[in-house]
């Protein structure tokens, strides 16, 4: 079981990572790596979400949107398959929990708040939250499965923006062509970072 | 007129949504390996972004600020779950290809900065034309991207053999890097760089 565990989150966190191989979160991939503090806040803060929303939709899907989830109310419900209200529902849960995470935080744990900032409304709209939301729900993840994969793809997601981060800094003492400056040269190495993750591929524990 | 027409060009190569404006590149990048899921995509986030542009533009004076985010989410999901619907019952092969990411229409960010930034603050007709005008944009520089991935990966185009492969006796030998996801961002920078050569007030000042 711990073993099964354990594979899933490898292949989440290197083999299929989610900033570079499906190319999820780009939006604010591109736009917060320019420092190493700001992808490290934004890392920890997608992580977190990640953790906490893909098993509360795991539980939303199974119990109350797949084909048949709604026997539980009986014969009469048998026969319902909302799954196509699941982009809805989601994203409605996704931006709820945002919400209540940001609450909580600033109750209990105001110093982690604080360095969060600006990044934690923001990811409600992160495509990289939705998609392995639906990630999830395609491949039949059970809920200890979700847990597991939301929270290594958030860990993926962290290393691959931190890795982006620290090589842009560097970047500000070399001569770039001037078409290529900002945007350009990160498209170029964020591939030149995707290549060092394909040497994971074909992994398995 | 040459306002519309403005609307309805700029996005191309003076403001493109990818290049430019940095919005929308999540799915850009993912559904570009082949021509044909390319094209849907293309036709699926046309449909999206001009109906939402059109929906949010009619609504503008009802939304209330302070909720306007939820009420736009709403009116692109409920946009997206259609089209979803729409794919699976006319090309289910291609809809089972795209698998999550024809559902990260709704986070894409160009439709909700199109709406955000146009559709707030103009009529209908011209936020038609806005949308119509960033979804080729933004279709641009995917079809361009399939055209050298598929045609770079597997010397086809459509599925039609264009470079005959060495292992089929032809003389093409396929570079697998461009299938693979970096080879989808060495080509985005790439055009980047073309469109900035050729547009020099594009260019970002050194910080």
């Amino acid at each position: 079981m711990l073993e099964h565990y354990l594979s899933l989150a490898i292949k989440a966190i290197f083999v299929e990572n989610m900033a570079l191989t499906f190319f999820l979160g780009m939006c604010s991939f591109l736009a917060c790596s320019k420092k190493v503090e700001t992808a490290v806040g934004l890392g920890a803060a997608v992580t977190f979400v990640l953790t906490v929303t893909v098993p509360a939709n795991n539980l939303i899907y199974n119990y109350l949107l797949r084909d048949g989830a709604l026997s539980w109310l009986g014969d009469n419900w048998a026969g319902y398959d909302l799954s196509f209200l699941r982009f809805l529902t989601f994203i409605g849960t996704i931006a709820a929990m945002v919400q209540i995470v940001e609450m909580i935080l600033d109750r209990y744990l105001p110093g982690l708040y604080a360095a969060l900032g600006v990044f934690l409304p923001l990811i409600a709209v992160n495509c990289a939250i939705l998609g392995a939301s639906l990630f999830m729900a395609e491949r039949d993840y059970t809920l200890g499965e979700s847990a597991v994969f939301g929270f290594s793809s958030g860990i993926g997601w962290l290393l691959a923006v931190v890795a982006l981060a620290s090589v842009r800094e560097r970047l500000r003492y070399s001569n770039v062509p001037p078409g290529l400056r900002g945007l350009g040269i990160t498209f170029i190495l964020t591939g030149l970072i995707g290549i060092a993750f394909l040497a994971f591929s074909g992994i398995q524990l | 007129m040459a306002k519309k027409s403005e609307v309805v060009l700029d996005p191309l190569f003076n403001n493109n949504p990818i290049a430019l404006q940095v919005l929308g590149i999540c799915s850009a990048l993912a559904v570009t390996t082949k021509m044909e899921m390319t094209v849907v995509m293309c036709l699926a986030v046309t449909a999206v972004l001009v109906g939402s542009n059109l929906t949010i533009s009619l609504l503008r004076n009802q939304i209330p600020p302070s909720i306007r985010i939820i009420v736009q989410l709403t009116v692109v999901a409920s946009l997206v779950i259609v089209t979803d619907q729409i794919l699976q019952a006319y090309v289910f092969e291609i809809s089972k290809q795209l698998s999550v990411f024809v559902g990260l229409i709704i986070t894409n960010c160009i439709i909700m900065g199109r709406a955000e930034a146009f559709a707030m603050q103009n009529g209908p007709v011209m936020s038609i034309l806005d949308g119509l005008g960033n979804a080729m944009g933004y279709s641009v520089i995917l079809l361009g991207t399939a055209f050298f991935r598929e045609l770079g990966s597997t010397g086809k185009l459509f599925g039609l053999e264009i470079l005959p492969l060495v292992t089929e006796g032809g003389w093409y030998n396929p570079n697998g890097l461009l299938g693979q996801s970096p080879g989808a961002f060495f080509l985005i920078g790439l055009f980047i760089w073309m469109i900035r050569m050729y547009k020099p007030d594009q260019v970002e000042e050194e910080n």
